[in-house]
């Protein structure tokens, strides 16, 4: 029987960074509600100083993940969908309680979120074949063309789970480091998806997410010398122009997706090398 | 030698010196050092903290795979720690191994640097495993080099051991070779010494056989210049500035990368030893990437947004 005196047992919501789940260092949450106004969640408010935190860890993940083989990061993107299929029940909940969509529909978003994120671990082996190439040249070159990450890639995500699926994905497959930062009421399944992440054999610091505020954290990312692409694709159009702006400062890729399932999104947060070899005798 | 008349030189005097000392409250030495380390410095406070740092830094370079390339570069940072900003102040010192003095020393007097000191570990450094003869000429070579620094080595060993006379004996025929030339600093090595009683005993002894400063740890074991063995040698020296009007000095080294981990310690000597010793002349910071993390710190400040290691140098 279970008993219905039971003292409660709420979880605590805390941030994603290197591999650990900490408070904000300012101390501050928002209060998360349901469509009717129930309390749902306290998640943490994160400030920029959580944000450098992130970007010192995310660039100390960033070479040995871009070192590990693109099997292997396959691999491990793999089991992070392994594991959100255990949790699909709990974040189709969260989804439908935090939002106005009805539990079917969040069951089916779930899944495509799950799917899409197998179709991106899925090119983690095939991009520098499908992209890359071996240029023809007049002298005794060889000279090829190679795909390789950015680096720190903070990405933004507001309203959709799979919105946030996808931001994450695409920046993370090719080898770079991503911090996602996160709004609203997708905060809560969001952090439940760092869980995920936590139990998915994913090296520290390679995926970190902060909760809080886009507004607030936004400018700190776009202006960060340490930070080498920007997805701003949930960010409003009115305060895109100063978020660019800041971050010419360090040629900063900035990218707004268009809404589509593409591999140019991966390609966004990618560059081209390009590599002059001697023929040997 | 007098000892500022407090020992006459004999083991049995510096043992009845030594054993007055009262014990270290180790609970309240941790949470008096904790509590400190909470200390927010902001704005204008924090500014003058950076730079008051960066001016105490001892830049370091003790790898078995130094270069003279290495070194040189090294002494250029030491000068102009940030080539864009002629504002930045130099550092406190240089701090090489011996065979690394000469080319420290014609390599910062080539570019301006005089004033930059070159600091040599000697004394069989970081062990202190050598015998007496081969400490005092290793010394010796590094003066001859052109060190006005020496940062020597006790026996750990020894000291651990009891035979407290010995470590004396050692300090005092090095301070005898550093003369009029060299500062001295003594390492003890902490980590190694296990207990706060034991450093506060080592801060004592190395004071009284004529250290200019009294230094934490090679950099070479861990844990280095936790906060609380910093706060008991800079009561040690405080204490003994009452006793004999003599200034110590103290470096931490080891363990202090960033700029929070330097505030913390000024604010350390501020809240201890007081503010006479917020000067490099009392105070040196043992330190290789800690420049680094002052120098973004300080760019973050003139910026207004957050620096980059690749606008640093890579050591």
């Amino acid at each position: 029987m279970v008993a219905t005196n039971r003292i409660e047992v709420k979880k605590t919501y805390k941030l994603f960074i290197n591999g650990a789940f900490p408070r904000s260092e300012s101390g501050r949450v928002f209060e998360v509600h349901s469509k009717k106004g129930e309390f749902i969640a306290n998640p943490c408010l994160a400030s920029r100083k959580d944000l450098r935190d992130s970007v010192t860890a995310a660039r100390a993940a960033q070479h040995g993940w871009a070192k590990a083989t693109a099997y292997n990061r396959g691999q491990i993107l793999y089991r992070i969908a392994e594991m959100l299929e255990g949790r699909a029940e709990q974040c189709a909940a969260e989804i439908s309680t935090t939002t106005a969509i009805t539990p079917l529909k969040a069951q089916s978003m779930v899944s495509e979120a799950i799917d899409r994120w197998v179709w991106y671990a899925g090119w983690s082996d095939k991009l520098s074949a499908v992209t890359g190439a071996t240029n023809p040249v007049a002298g005794p070159y060889y000279n090829f063309t190679i795909p390789e990450p950015l680096g720190v890639v903070v990405v933004t995500a507001s309203d959709s789970f799979i919105d946030f699926i996808d931001a994450i994905a695409a920046a993370v497959v090719s080898g770079n480091s991503v911090i996602a930062l996160v709004d609203g009421g997708l905060s809560v399944p969001a952090m439940t998806f760092a869980e995920v992440l936590a139990t998915s054999d994913l090296p520290a610091g390679v995926i970190n997410i902060l909760t809080g505020s886009l507004d607030e954290l936004a400018p700190w990312a776009a202006s960060h010398m340490d930070v080498d692409g920007f997805d701003i694709s949930a960010i409003s159009k009115k305060k895109r122009a100063e978020l660019k702006v800041a971050g010419a400062e360090n040629l900063k890729r900035i990218y707004i997706a268009d809404g589509k399932l593409t591999p140019s999104r991966i390609l966004a947060f990618m560059e081209q090398k390009t590599v002059w070899h001697t023929i040997g005798v | 030698m007098s000892f500022y008349g407090l020992v006459d030189g004999s083991e049995k005097s510096l043992l009845n010196f030594l054993n007055q000392l009262s014990g270290v409250d180790q609970v309240g030495a941790e949470s008096r050092a904790a509590m400190l380390a909470t200390r927010s410095i902001k704005t204008t406070s924090k500014r003058w903290a950076i730079d008051t740092a960066i001016s105490m830094v001892d830049l370091t370079t003790l790898e078995g795979a130094d270069t003279p390339g290495k070194v040189k570069a090294l002494c250029s940072k030491a000068v102009r720690p940030d080539p864009t900003d002629s504002t930045v102040p130099s550092v406190g010192a240089i701090c090489v191994y011996n065979d690394m003095v000469s080319i420290a020393r014609t390599h910062l007097d080539s570019i301006g640097g005089e004033k930059v000191p070159v600091a040599a570990v000697s004394t069989a450094f970081p062990s202190g495993r050598a015998s007496m003869d081969v400490k005092i000429r290793d010394t010796q070579d590094a003066i001859d080099a052109g060190a006005a620094e020496i940062d020597m080595v006790i026996d750990r060993g020894a000291f651990l051991s009891g035979k407290l006379g010995l470590v004396f004996d050692e300090i005092v025929k090095i301070r005898q070779v550093c003369g009029e030339k060299a500062h001295l600093k003594v390492i003890f090595e902490t980590g190694e010494l296990v207990t706060y009683d034991n450093v506060r005993k080592a801060s004592y002894l190395a004071m009284l056989a004529g250290a200019d400063f009294i230094k934490t740890s090679t950099g070479k074991v861990a844990p280095a210049a936790t906060p609380p063995v910093v706060l008991v040698m800079l009561e040690a020296v405080r204490d003994f500035y009452s006793l004999t009007g003599r200034r110590i000095g103290v470096k931490p080294a080891g363990g202090i990368r960033t700029t929070k981990d330097a505030i913390k310690q000024l604010v350390l000597v501020n809240e201890t030893a007081g503010p006479e010793w917020l000067t490099p002349e009392l105070f040196r910071i043992g330190a290789s990437a800690l420049l680094n993390d002052l120098l973004m710190q300080r760019m973050k400040m003139d910026d207004g947004y957050y620096a980059s290691p690749n606008y640093v140098t890579i050591d």
